[in-house]
Order: structure tokens, then sequence, then C-alpha cells
């Protein structure tokens, strides 16, 4: 077994599945990441990228362009977004409840408008729908491990490498990112120092919109050439718990969304082997949990201890920095009660 | 009748009452408005995409009473969201959001399912072990998010949704390794013994004694949410649980108490879809049941005693959806959008109370008319006389 296991870390065949399915989930973490740190929880991620697979089939069949097709998906994916933001943010509602209704809305509707225009509620393989193309790199394809793993990647890929380093440089460099993180953190000192809360919270979810939209574009238009019922297979959710994982940061999305693709690519070669396959999908899901408790797990105790020495005063004075708790006590209040 | 008479208000000053109290009826309209919206918002979705709109549209609105068959089908649907929506009740009253109910109800149809096809018991004896097996299976499972939650503070949706998909791949395994009917070409398990089944209410019909199971579910949980002291405490809990936890209440046991209930009620839902309506195991997907929950939990206000009422609507739409996509052009799932839709507008705390915020508006509108009318010295005697009355009347509510 881990003579098996050792031989798939080396065959160049499953980084390159693991890069193809770690890219969807890296970019809907990273839209999670930033909806987070502004305090609001975007559970409608999976709707969002339901209709952007669907969007993106359906223009893209009948334009002939991908592009548009794209820019179609993205834009359905910003309006779930803003339809969160409307009810969540100017109507008051719980953005929780709003993500579960609009996920219900999604998985039904997405199915609905394909039915209606299909006439099949599966997939869309009747449509003519286009691919986002495949980027072969000129020299680099020809190195021999290397090459075999980065060459012939999808366009999309690479969007989810860059969009890392866009989400690093907005979080941490920009003016909106520290705006973000100020709502997030203390939304009265935000409104004193007079921010509005409330477009802040807008501006992150047109983001995640439109990172959870390139996902949603990229099942339907790449990693797959249809849109399937339900393709978004819980990327949505799981995104949202790798955001705990992240902790907060785009350079942590990517280790979190790697502990997904990591076993998700896995997942395909174990099944070669004679493993139930029934378990082996669970297993993305289980690990996913997993590595959201380990990681609060040694967050909590990494608090703690600097509770204790702040308490003993061994802390030098210059270092009293904030520690990111994630949000991940988003809704209910009786963590805090409980502990 | 002579016994209610004595013992305080009837049946009939109740709901004369419930008419006069403002605060209580506003939001069964705000209900009763978003239901209706959402069937309108069917009827028009029906019109842009059907080919004989007026035809679909009739199957839709009264295909569930057509037929006796339609309308038994309609009572037998109502089984599962009944189940699933009182779970979500106590899940909310908690103010949780998790939706493992969902592993709950799916884990119990697989452990009834196993229990149904090894077990030999008596008739009777064989759908009542496996509900309580379906039921504790269903409770155990339902209370791992809140421990994650308590313990890691894990968001308990998201990982709820986690273990969803692992509990069914997991339930799917068990189905295929250990219980399928290799006889069968589609997925589906050995067939259940006679004595498992559930006996039917009325002949030729679907309609099975879960039906009345699930009624009695509907008066237990009523019972146990406001009239027990864990019902209390899980409602006190989900109101405050700094209050809660200074009044002494265990806040931790208490959620993971209510978690484990509202699992148990999950799992033993499951067992009885599984006894009531099936001679075999034979879902190809997961019917997602927890998701009909969160309606049936929202349409009835957190409240298990408006439950059986808000099932029927969403069993009536449901089953009126399935009637029309088999006679027409237009897909069932287009049910599953309405009901986001629902649920989007029931969680907007801004409509839900916007009669009761228009109220308080005009009432502070008055207020304000009044004081710029009435001369300095008038408005103090006045405002002494409101605050007066107004701590009397809660006096003597209190």
């Amino acid at each position: 077994m881990i003579e098996f296991i050792a031989g798939v870390f080396a065959s160049s065949n499953y980084w390159f599945i693991v890069l193809r399915s770690t890219a969807p989930i890296l970019l809907v973490t990273l839209g999670a990441v930033i909806t987070e740190q502004a305090g609001i929880k975007n559970m409608a991620l999976e709707g969002s990228m339901l209709w952007a697979a669907l969007t993106g089939v359906i223009v893209s069949a009948f334009t002939g362009s991908p592009w548009l097709g794209m820019m179609a998906g993205i834009l359905a994916s910003v309006t779930i977004a803003l339809i969160l933001g409307l009810f969540a943010l100017k109507l008051d509602a719980n953005a929780v409840l709003c993500g579960v209704a609009l996920n219900l809305f999604s998985t039904g509707g997405t199915v609905f408008v394909l039915y209606s225009l299909t006439g099949d509620k599966g997939i869309s393989s009747s449509l003519p729908s286009k691919i986002i193309p495949f980027i072969k790199i000129p020299f680099v394809e020809t190195i021999p491990w290397i090459g075999k793993v980065i060459s012939g990647q999808n366009l999309i890929v690479w969007l989810a490498a860059f969009a890392v380093v866009a989400i690093h440089f907005v979080l941490n460099k920009a003016t909106i990112g520290r705006r973000i993180k100020a709502t997030g953190e203390n939304i009265e000192a935000a409104k004193a120092a007079g921010i509005d809360p409330v477009k802040v919270k807008f501006f992150t979810l047109i983001v995640s919109g439109i990172l959870a939209g390139i996902a949603g574009c990229f099942l339907s238009m790449g990693y797959t050439s249809n849109f399937t019922s339900g393709i978004a297979a819980g990327r949505g959710y799981v995104a949202n718990a790798a955001q705990v994982v992240a902790g907060g940061t785009a350079i942590g999305a990517i280790f979190a969304s790697l502990i997904f693709g990591l076993t998700d690519a896995m997942a395909t070669y174990l099944q070669n082997i004679g493993l139930p396959p029934e378990l082996i999908q669970a297993l993305p899901y289980l690990v996913t949990i997993l590595g959201f408790i380990v990681v609060t797990l040694i967050r909590d105790r990494r608090e703690s201890i600097r509770k204790r020495q702040l308490l003993e005063g061994k802390l030098p004075k210059g270092s009293l920095k904030p520690i990111a708790v994630g949000g991940s006590n988003g809704n209910g209040s009786l963590g805090g009660g409980a502990a | 009748m002579s016994d209610a008479k004595t013992r305080g208000p009837g049946p009939l000053a109740s709901v004369k009452l419930f008419f006069t109290d403002r605060d209580k009826l506003e939001p069964a309209v705000i209900t009763l408005l978003a239901a209706i919206f959402a069937i309108l918002m069917g009827v028009g979705l029906i019109f842009v995409v059907s080919k004989d709109p007026v035809t679909s549209t009739k199957n839709f609105l009264l295909g569930p009473f057509l037929r006796t068959y339609n309308f038994y089908y309609l009572l037998v649907a109502m089984v599962p969201i009944t189940f699933t929506g009182l779970a979500l009740c106590i899940i909310y009253q908690l103010k949780y959001m998790s939706l493992i109910v969902d592993s709950s109800f799916y884990t119990g149809a697989i452990v009834a399912t196993a229990i149904g096809v090894r077990l030999a018991l008596p008739a009777g004896w064989h759908p009542a072990v496996a509900m309580l097996a379906a039921g504790l299976a269903g409770g155990l499972i339902g209370t791992l998010p809140a421990i994650l939650k308590i313990k890691w503070r894990a968001n308990e949706l998201v990982s709820s949704l986690m273990f969803n998909y692992v509990f069914y791949f997991f339930g799917s395994f068990v189905i295929l390794y250990f219980l399928r009917d290799r006889n069968q070409t589609i997925l589906a398990s050995m067939p259940f013994q006679k004595t498992f089944a559930l006996p039917k209410l009325v002949e030729n019909t679907q309609l099975h004694a879960g039906f009345i199971i699930a009624a009695v579910f509907v008066a237990l949980v009523s019972i146990f949410l406001f009239r027990t002291k864990w019902g209390y405490q899980i409602r006190i809990t989900g109101a405050n649980p700094k209050f809660a936890a200074y009044a002494g209440i265990p806040v931790a046991s208490v959620a993971i108490f209510a978690h484990f209930v509202s699992g148990f009620i999950g799992g033993i839902g499951g067992a009885v879809e599984m006894s009531g309506l099936y001679r075999a195991f034979i879902w190809q997907m997961n019917p997602s049941y927890a998701w009909d929950g969160v309606i049936v939990a929202m349409l009835a206000r957190k409240n298990p005693k408006f439950v059986p009422v808000s099932a029927f609507f969403l069993a009536y739409m449901r089953v009126g959806a399935d009637f029309m996509s088999r006679r027409g052009d237009v897909a069932f799932e287009f049910i599953t959008l309405l009901q986001g839709i629902i649920i989007l507008i029931l969680a907007s705390d801004k409509i839900a109370n916007y009669f009761k915020a228009r109220r308080l508006r005009r009432n502070a509108f008055a207020a304000e008319a009044a004081l710029a009318a009435a001369p300095a010295g008038g408005v103090r005697s006045d405002g002494g006389g409101k605050g007066t009355a107004g701590a009397a009347g809660t006096g003597g509510k209190a």
C-alpha cells in the first residue's frame, strides 16, 4: 500500500490531476476567504458555481465563443452573490440561511433551465458548448517530469494561480484590503473611521462571485466538457470549510485547497486498485473536516498560550498583534457561551 | 367542552386572540403571502416555458385533488418532510443552522434497511426495532456538528454539509457491499422481510401507518419544546446563550442533547419511510429531505404545531409539480427553485417585520405630531401617563 502511494506521488500524471482538481477549489476558497474577512459568510458559492457552469455552457453554445460564455457565467455567478447581498445586507436576513436558500434555488433552477432548453435533466451534451483552451508551454513541455505536470493545463488553472496573487495583493497591499479587514474585525470601529461596511461587504461578495464564476465555468468548460446536474458537487461548501483552514489568507488558501485536491486526485488512483469507490468518494470531504478540526485545534492552542503569556507579562511590548480568529463562529454565538 | 370552559379560554377564544394579537397575526399573514407569491411565481414560470401553459397550470394547482390516488400520495409525501421539519424546528429553536438531519435521515434509512433485510422479528416489533435503532444512529450522527462547534467553534452548517457527503457515500457503500440484491440491474437492496412493512391505512393506496406515527411525533415534539424542562432550556439557550449560561443552564450539553433529539427524529423518519413505502432500499440518490425540512420548519415559524400545515403545503406543491411534469413539458425541479425563493423571503427580517415596522413608525409619527401640537406642560403629563400605563401593563402580564 505504501509502495503504491509512493508510486502515485512519483508519477507526473498524479500531480497533473492534483493541479487540475485543486484549481476550482482554490478559486472558490479565495472567494470564501475574502467575504469572510469582511465578516459575511457566502454560503451561496455552490449556487454561484452551478449557475456559472450552466450559463457558460449555454452562452458558449449559442455564441460559439467560450469567452462570451465565461463572461456570461461570471455575470450569473455575481448575480447570485448580489442577491445574497441584497437579502443579507439590505433586508436583514440571516446570511447563512440565504445561502441555503440560494443553493436550493440554484440546484433546482439549473436543472429546470437545462430541461426547458434541451429536454434533458442530467447533461447538456446536446448543446454544442465550447471549451476554454488548454495551454501548452513551448519549452517547458519538453522538460521531463515538470513539463508533464505544468504544460497542457487549462487556462483557468493558471488563472487560479494568478487569483492567489491578486487576492493576496488586495488583502494586504491595497486600501480596500484594510477596509475589508476593518469591517470584518470591528464593524463599529470601521463605521467610525468613515468606512461604509455595506459597500465593503458588497465589494467582497462581487469578488467572490467572480471567483466562483470562473471556477464554475472551469467545471463545465474545461474540467469536463458538459454541464451535468449538481456539477459543483459540494465544492462551494468545501470552500467554506477550506476558508477556515486557510486562516483568512490567500496563501493559506493554497494549502487548504491542496488538501482537497491531493485527496481528490488520490481517489481516482485508489479506485484503480479495487478499493470501494463509495468510500473513496467520501475521502475528500472527510479529510476536509479533519483539516478543519486540526487547524482550529492548533489555533485555539496557540491563542491560549498567547493569552497565558500575556497574563504572565512574558510577551515583549511591541508584539501585541491582534490574533485572527477566522470568524468560524459566524452566525451562532453559542460557542463563546459554551467555552 | 365544559372542562375546557372551567379551565380557561376555550379554543374559540384563542382563535379570537390570534386574530386580534397583531404580533401573532402579522407573521402568519407574511408567511401566507410568501406561499402565495411562490405559487404565483411558479405559474409565471410555467407560462414562460410550457407549450401548453393552461393545462400545465391546471395540473400543477389542482393535480393533487384531481384523483383520489394523488391526494393519498400527497398525504404520504407529507410524512418524511414532517419528520425533517420537526427535527429542524428543534435545531432552529436553538438558533443553530446545521443540516445534519440529512445524514440522520439517510443513515436511518440504511440502518432500517439492514434490520429489515437481515433480522427476523415478529410483525409489529420488526419496524419498531428498526425505528429505534435508526433513531439512535441518527441521533448520534446528529450530535457531531454540535460537538465540533462547541469544542472547536467549527461552523455547524459547513461541517454538517461535509458530513452529509461522507454519510451519503458511506451509506451507499453499505448497501452496495452488504445488502445489495445482485439480481437487480439497478442499485437496490435485497427485499425486506414481510414482517418489516408498516400496515396500510387505506387499501390500494400508498397511505401507511407512518402517517399516524408522524402525527404522534408532531404532538411529542410540541410537548417536548413547549412543555418540558429540556424544551425550555433549548429555547432559552437559543434566545440568549449568555443569559442561559448565567442562569445555570448547561448550554453545551443542551445543544448536544437537542441535536441528538433532532437526529433521533430524523433517523426515525428514514426508518418510517423505508418500512412504510418501500419493499427494498431503492434510492439511487439521496432524496435530501432535510432541505425540504428547512422550508417546512421556516413556514411553521419553528413551531412544531404548524409543521403539519407547512408540510401539507409543500407536499401539495410537490405532488402538483410531479403530476404536471409527468403530463407536460415543465421539469419537476422548478419546485426546488420556488422553495429557495420562499426561504429567501421568510429569512428576511425586514420583510417579516414589515407590518410591525410600519405600525411602529406610524405610532412614532403620531406621537411626534402629538408632541408638536401639545403645549409643553401637557406633553410631560401625557408622557408620564403613558409611561405608567405601560409599566402597569407589563407588570400585569408578568
